[in-house]
C-alpha cells in the first residue's frame, strides 16, 4: 500500500478483491461484466502475464479497452490466437487446460451452485434470465472457479431455484460422483466478504471481511445462516495503485468503440 | 453452386414457414439484415436456433415469427435481458414460445455433429445441472472403450443457416475473419445456407485466421453492406454499442416495440440496409 487512503466504493472493493484471486501466469476463462473487469485489472496490476480466454474464441487477449461484450473486436485484435467456438470448449476448456474459471450469476447457494437461468419455476418463471451460456462446463472443467457477485439475501440463497452450473451440488462428494474434474468454486468474492468451501462439508463459510463491513452485516446479507470460519481475515483495502488502474480501465468504457444509431 | 442474388430473393427462396433456421454469429458478424427480411416476409412458425440469441432474435420473437427457440444464452450482451424473449416466456406474448435450452459447449457440439453428418455428439457436460431434467435433448452415453459415462446431444441440422461475412468473390466463394464463432459448423450442418456479405471482390486474398467457405458449400450469397449492424464486421465497421443500449428501452414496451418494427423493419426495404 502506498500513499494516503483513496475513497472507494463497495463495487471497487469487490473488483479489487476478485482481481487479487488471480495469480500471474495463470490461464483464466473470463465471463463478461464484473469478472472481465477484475481479470483485466489483475493484468494491469500484479498479474501482467495472466492469460485471458474469452468464450468467443480469443486466446490470450490483451485488451487496452474494457470490452462491453465477449466478442468485441478488441479481444480478437489483441489475442495470441482466434479460434472457433467449438474449439474453445472442446480443445481448451474440456481437457482441463484452464486454471481459473471466473463466473458471476443471479443466485449462488450455500454449496456454491450458480443459477443464471430462471427465478421461480422453470415452466412458468417469475424472471426469465439469459441462461447458462458457457458456465456449466466452465464450472465443471476449470481447475478451480472464482465466483464474484454483489451480496444480498436474494442473491445468496439456501438453495438456488435452478442449478445452471454446479458448485458442490448437495455437498461433499457430489463433484466426484458427477465426474466433474475441476476443484469447483474455491473462492466466492462479494462486496461484503469472501467465502470459501469448508474442506469437510463443502458448505460456504465466511473467511474474510471486506473493509468497513461488520461481521453481522455480512452474515445478514446471506439468505441462509452463513457459517463463519474460526479465523476471519480482514481484507486489505484497495490501494492507490489498484484504484488508479481500475479508474483508468473504467474510463476506457466511457469511450466505446461503436457509433450511435 | 451458389447463386449470387438479392437478400429479398434469397430469403423468399430459402426460408419457408415452419422451417428450422439458424442465424449464427458470436457478437461479431451477426446477420441482422437477413433477420429483418424474414420479419418483412412474414415468415411464421419458425424454430430458431442460436447459441447467443440477441436483439435480432428478440425482434423475430416479438414480431411473432417464432414458435420455438433452441439456445444456450439469450441476452443483450453487455446490457441485460431480452425483453421480447422474456415477455414471450413469462406471458406468452405475442404467442407462447417453446424453448429447448442447452449450454454453449452442448450447442457447439450439436452444430459440429450436424456438420460432420453424425447423429449426435459426445462431451463432458451438463452433469449435475437442472438442464438435464428440463431438456429432452440431453442424454447419457457410455464410452464403449472405457465404460465412462458421458453426455450425448443430438446433431443440429437446420433447414437454413444464415451468416454474415466480410467478402465474397463473383463466383460466390466467401471469406470471413476475426471472431468467426460457430458459423462454419452452422453452415455445414444446414440443408441450405445463405451468406450476406459486406463486399463482393474480384479475388479473395488470404488473411490470417481467415475462414473460406467455397461456393459449392453454399446456396445463396447476397451483397448486403452493413448487414450485421448493430453488430460489426471487422475491417468494415465497429460495434454500435449505443444501439444495443437503446434497444433495452425500445423493447421493454410492447407498443413501442411494434412501432419500432413497423418503422425500422416493415417500412424499410432490404436495399436500404446499411445506409
Amino acid at each position: 500500500m502506498t500513499g494516503p487512503a483513496v475513497p472507494f466504493s463497495r463495487d471497487d472493493a469487490l473488483t479489487v478483491a476478485a482481481s487479487r484471486c488471480l495469480r500471474n501466469g495463470q490461464v483464466c476463462f473470463v465471463g463478461i461484466g464484473l469478472p472481465s473487469t477484475a481479470a483485466n485489472l489483475a493484468r494491469r496490476t500484479h498479474a501482467p502475464d495472466l492469460v485471458l480466454v474469452y468464450e468467443s474464441g480469443t486466446l490470450g487477449s490483451k485488451p487496452t479497452r474494457l470490452p462491453l461484450s465477449i466478442g468485441d473486436g478488441e479481444l480478437a485484435d489483441t489475442a495470441d490466437s482466434v479460434i472457433s467456438v467449438p474449439e474453445v470448449f472442446n480443445y481448451w476448456l474440456q481437457p482441463g487446460r484452464v486454471d481459473v474459471g471466473f463466473l458471476g450469476g443471479a443466485q449462488v447457494d450455500r454449496f456454491a451452485n450458480i443459477n443464471s437461468t430462471v427465478i421461480g419455476d422453470y415452466a412458468a418463471p417469475k424472471v426469465r434470465l439469459p441462461g447458462a451460456g458457457g458456465a456449466p462446463e466452465i464450472a465443471a472443467s476449470c481447475r478451480e472457479v472464482v465466483i464474484m457477485l454483489r451480496q444480498t439475501p436474494r442473491a445468496f440463497v439456501e438453495r438456488v431455484d435452478f442449478v445452471s452450473s454446479v458448485g458442490f451440488g448437495a455437498g461433499a462428494g457430489d463433484r466426484e460422483r458427477l465426474g466433474l474434474r475441476g476443484a469447483g468454486p474455491q473462492t466466492v468474492v462479494t462486496d461484503h466478504c469472501i467465502m470459501r468451501p469448508d474442506p469437510e462439508t463443502c458448505e460456504l463459510m465466511l473467511t474474510a471481511l471486506q473493509p468497513g463491513v461488520s461481521l453481522d452485516d455480512a452474515v445478514a446479507a446471506a439468505g441462509w445462516a452463513l457459517r463463519v470460519a474460526d479465523h476471519v481475515e480482514a481484507l486489505t483495502p484497495p490501494d492507490g495503485d489498484e484504484l488508479a488502474a481500475l479508474r483508468a480501465l473504467q474510463a476506457t468504457v466511457a469511450a466505446p468503440s461503436g457509433h450511435a444509431a | 453452386m451458389t447463386t449470387v442474388t438479392t437478400l429479398a430473393e434469397a430469403v423468399a427462396e430459402l426460408v419457408s414457414d415452419g422451417d428450422t433456421i439458424a442465424l449464427e454469429g458470436f457478437t461479431h458478424l451477426i446477420p441482422v439484415a437477413a433477420g429483418h427480411e424474414i420479419i418483412r416476409q412474414h415468415r411464421r412458425e419458425l424454430t430458431v436456433v442460436r447459441m447467443t440469441p440477441d436483439i435480432v432474435y428478440d425482434q423475430l420473437i416479438g414480431a411473432g415469427c417464432v414458435a420455438k427457440m433452441i439456445f444456450s444464452w439469450g441476452g443483450n450482451p453487455g446490457v441485460g435481458s431480452l425483453h421480447r424473449f422474456r415477455d414471450a416466456v413469462e406471458h406468452g406474448w405475442p404467442r407462447p414460445l417453446e424453448i429447448e435450452e442447452h449450454s454453449h459447449a452442448g450447442m457447439a457440439n450439436r452444430y459440429a455433429a450436424g456438420a460432420s453428418g453424425l447423429p449426435f455428439a459426445v462431451l463432458r457436460g451438463y452433469r449435475g445441472t437442472d438442464l438435464v431434467a428440463h431438456t429432452a435433448t440431453i442424454a447419457t452415453v457410455t464410452c464403449p472403450f472405457t465404460g465412462e459415462e458421458l453426455t450425448a446431444v443430438p446433431a443440429i441440422n437446420p433447414d437454413v443457416s444464415v451468416i454474415h461475412a466480410q467478402q465474397a468473390d463473383r463466383a460466390g466463394n466467401v471469406m470471413m475473419w476475426g471472431i468467426t464463432g460457430v458459423q462454419k459448423e452452422a453452415v455445414l450442418a444446414a440443408h441450405r445456407a445463405l451468406v450476406t456479405v459486406e463486399e463482393i471482390v474480384d479475388e479473395l486474398r488470404p488473411r490470417p485466421g481467415g475462414v473460406v467457405l467455397p461456393s459449392w458449400a453454399l446456396s445463396h450469397v447476397a451483397h448486403v453492406p452493413g448487414g450485421a449492424h448493430p453488430s460489426y464486421a471487422q475491417g468494415y465497421s465497429t460495434r454500435d454499442n449505443a444501439y444495443y443500449t437503446a434497444w433495452d428501452e425500445i423493447s421493454k414496451d410492447r407498443d413501442r416495440f411494434c412501432e419500432w418494427i413497423d418503422t425500422h423493419v416493415h417500412a424499410a426495404s432490404a436495399a436500404g440496409v446499411g445506409e
